[in-house]
């Protein structure tokens, strides 16, 4: 191709590019708020893509480790396997309250100008960091390499500029949710969210300084990572699900936010000091035994909690509701939540059994099925909403023209990451029992436990099952791009307990 | 309709009291044990050695009373032949623990238990035995991270280390942030570890 014809070339996709985000602009089917929601859940499925893109890649290198190796090492793509993850998570939280906040203040948001702008900083920040992770990767052990490369530390290795960035963006983005719900109403639902929030941007500074001792370093870098997802991000996706309910089931508000209290109450009640069970081996004090121990075995109530909630308002509205794709991501989102997090996090939080467990492919397994089973559902629950607002409020019940498609992919999906969750909860206890108990955690011991040949077959079947995932979300995508398109039937409208009893 | 006034456990205002002195009261008791561990686990303080424990020579032993693995820390046994002020030591640390950071590390290796789970645990990396004999082990130690390639050891499992650009200094570094990493009070983990040295104890 000529230079010319290239230059053409893009210029007629950028122009195409305008156009289609310019015809979306103009899309009277959704508010100011509603349209911002639509950027950040647009730029969260391209992520999850990626997230699914390189955990395959990842994956390959346990079975062919010459693969990719010194171009794009286990490393790099681990790296942006679990960084897409956070950011596509967190732009479906903020997509979400964007798309409920002007239905729950009243009012239209304050400074949806700034949001807007907030919006694609953000976006192109996190373009720069992925360019670098995968352009320049590493670094020398400087300071400069932790501000402008990335700071090697697990979940949180964007570099300190855009950590900087990503304090800014988060700020504006509360101030939108503040001020909107201080014009308007100020529910029960605001009141949490907006408290939870300054608790989830307050811990990002937690993670955001270096120190020599490593103990220290990892004492707050689990404040950001464990007082995130067992803490602020659950109750988080407790506004998000309270508000879910009145809107999908019709449940009444005084039910759903006395639930909400109630699960705070046992959400923080257990979290926070839950925190210690990530306590027993980093150098800190004995009594976090005890204190850890105690704590996080208690945290599934909430979580279970949760399930008899939802399971009853659902049942009690017969499950009648206007969207049938996002109900059952949300039924999806409250066992995901209670088998992830609660089951498996409970089966390996007692120090008795950790100290065998700790560090091994056991904390992969439940890893995956709990931010998966917790977090990617409720985005994707939201994603339909969004897809169902913007065509029109169409009906999305039973006889959907595609159905076959949302369908499908929700059984790839979930059933893919339950079945790499059991092969890696097989090759966990493996590691466990031989690495750990038998070898004595030796590198020798974790080779023979890498080199078994139970282990090796379970990380074939996680591929197998990755494969299935990775179909599931392509998919999804796809169903998302077009249903409801064309669909003439407008949505159910669901009877509101508060206005027929 | 005349509306039923619930109970007072199940009342919107009480769980919403409730929910607040919870969370509060919780909040309130991990800062107060959040200073004292930042007491006991700063350097130099009674579970994590000062810096210049890389003077010594460190071990890990079964612990009868408390039947658990402890780290030992015996005479003198310096670093690369050269005995270090506490504030060199410190110095030499920190640009080990920045490498370990911006060589990305973790997302391979654990570092006490936590990272990635490819590679092994490097808590007790200076005392595995896999280093063969005391005398040679800084200088394999140095080799490996410069060459890990040539050096590999992946004990059939053909998993390589890839070249990171370690420079000699940094590798030094390294070896010095691993030496002191090991002699953390880590309450017995790894359990049942044998370290180089220890074998016929
Ligand atoms: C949705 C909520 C949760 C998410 C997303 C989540 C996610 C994770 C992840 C990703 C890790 C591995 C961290 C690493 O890379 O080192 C981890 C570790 C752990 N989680 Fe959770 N978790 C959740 C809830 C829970 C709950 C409720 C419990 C206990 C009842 C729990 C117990 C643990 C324990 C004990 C570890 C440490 C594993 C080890 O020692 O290696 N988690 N969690
Ligand atoms: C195509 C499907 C997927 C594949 C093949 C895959 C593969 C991997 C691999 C190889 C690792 C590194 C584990 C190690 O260090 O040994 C990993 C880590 C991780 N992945 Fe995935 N993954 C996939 C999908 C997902 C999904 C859907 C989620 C959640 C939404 C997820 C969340 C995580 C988390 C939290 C970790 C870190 C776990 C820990 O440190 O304990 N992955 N994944
Ligand atoms: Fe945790």
């Amino acid at each position: 191709m000529t230079l010319q014809a290239y230059q053409e070339k893009t210029a007629a996709c950028w122009a195409g590019c305008k156009q289609t985000h310019a015809e979306f602009m103009a899309n009277p089917n959704l508010s100011g708020g509603q349209k911002l929601a639509v950027h950040y859940f647009t730029v969260a499925m391209v992520l999850f893509m990626a997230q699914l893109l390189f955990g395959l890649l990842a994956g390959l290198q346990f079975i062919f480790p010459s693969f990719l190796y010194e171009i794009l090492d286990f490393n790099v793509n681990r790296m942006v396997h679990i960084n897409a993850m956070v950011v596509w998570l967190l732009y479906g939280f903020l997509g979400s309250v964007y798309w409920f906040l002007e239905d729950e203040s009243g009012v239209e948001i304050v400074g949806l100008k700034w949001g807007q702008l907030a919006f694609w900083v953000l976006t192109g920040a996190v373009t720069i960091v992925v360019l670098v992770y995968l352009l320049i990767q590493i670094g020398s052990g400087t300071d400069t390499s932790l501000w402008l490369i990335n700071e090697g530390r697990e979940y949180i290795e964007a570099p300190r500029w855009a950590d900087i960035g990503i304090v800014v963006v988060m700020l504006t983005f509360f101030y939108n949710v503040a001020a909107t719900f201080s014009k308007g109403k100020w529910s029960g639902i605001a009141g949490v969210l907006t408290l939870d929030l300054v608790a989830l941007a307050g811990l990002y500074l937690a993670g955001m300084f270096y120190v020599t001792n490593i103990s220290v370093d990892q004492y707050w870098w689990w404040w950001v990572i464990h007082l995130w997802v067992e803490a602020t991000w659950e109750v988080l996706v407790g506004c998000i699900m309270a508000w879910s309910l009145m809107k999908l089931l019709g449940v009444r508000r005084k039910v759903v936010q006395t639930w909400l209290y109630i699960e705070v109450a046992l959400m923080f009640g257990s979290g926070i000091l839950g925190l210690g069970h990530h306590y027993f081996w980093i150098g800190t004090p004995e009594y976090w035994f005890t204190i850890g121990g105690f704590f996080s075995a208690l945290e599934p109530i909430p979580l279970v909690a949760m399930v008899v909630h939802s399971i009853y308002d659902a049942g009690a509205h017969k499950f009648k509701n206007s969207n049938h794709p996002a109900l059952a991501w949300i039924i999806a989102h409250a066992f995901g939540n209670f088998l992830g997090a609660g089951v498996w996090g409970f089966m390996h939080t007692l120090p008795q059994i950790n100290l065998y467990t700790h560090g091994t492919q056991w904390s992969a397994s439940h890893g995956h099925l709990a931010f998966f089973g917790a977090y990617a559902t409720i985005n994707i629950a939201f994603f339909y909403l969004a897809a169902q607002q913007a065509r029109g409020n169409v009906w999305m019940g039973g006889g959907l023209a595609n159905g076959w498609r949302w369908k499908t992919a929700a059984v790839l999906l979930n059933l893919g990451v339950m079945g790499m969750t059991v092969a890696l909860l097989i090759a966990g206890y493996e590691q466990s029992f031989i690495e750990r108990a038998v070898e004595g955690s030796t590198w020798a011991g974790y080779f023979a436990a890498q080199n078994h040949p139970w282990f090796m077959q379970a990380m074939i079947w996680r591929m197998v099952f990755g494969l299935m995932t990775a179909v599931g979300g392509g998919l999804l995508f796809w169903d998302l791009l077009e249903i409801g398109k064309g669909e003439q039937r407008p949505a159910a409208v669901i009877d509101s307990e508060a206005v027929n009893p | 309709m005349t509306e039923q006034i619930p109970p007072r456990w199940a009342s919107e205002t009480f769980w919403k009291k409730t929910a607040i002195w919870v969370t509060g009261g919780s909040f309130v008791l991990l800062v107060i044990l959040s200073f004292d561990s930042m007491k006991q686990i700063s350097a130099g303080g009674p579970r994590v050695p000062a810096y210049s424990v890389i003077n010594k020579d460190v071990s890990y032993r079964f612990d009868k009373a408390k039947q658990r693995y402890q780290p030992t820390i015996g005479d003198d046994a310096p670093l690369f032949g050269k005995t270090l002020s506490e504030e060199e030591a410190e110095k030499l640390v920190d640009h080990g623990k920045k490498t370990v950071q911006a060589k990305n590390c973790m997302n391979c290796h654990t570092l006490l238990g936590n990272g990635a789970y490819y590679a092994p645990d490097l808590t007790k990396a200076w005392l595995d035995q896999g280093w063969g004999a005391k005398e040679s082990r800084e200088q394999m130690m140095v080799n490996f991270l410069l060459d890990p390639e040539k050096n590999a050891r992946t004990y059939g499992s053909n998993r390589k280390m890839p070249n990171l650009d370690i420079t000699p200094p940094e590798a030094e570094a390294i070896v010095a942030f691993l030496k002191w990493m090991s002699s953390i009070d880590t309450n017995g983990f790894p359990h049942n570890f044998i370290a180089l040295g220890e074998e016929d104890k």
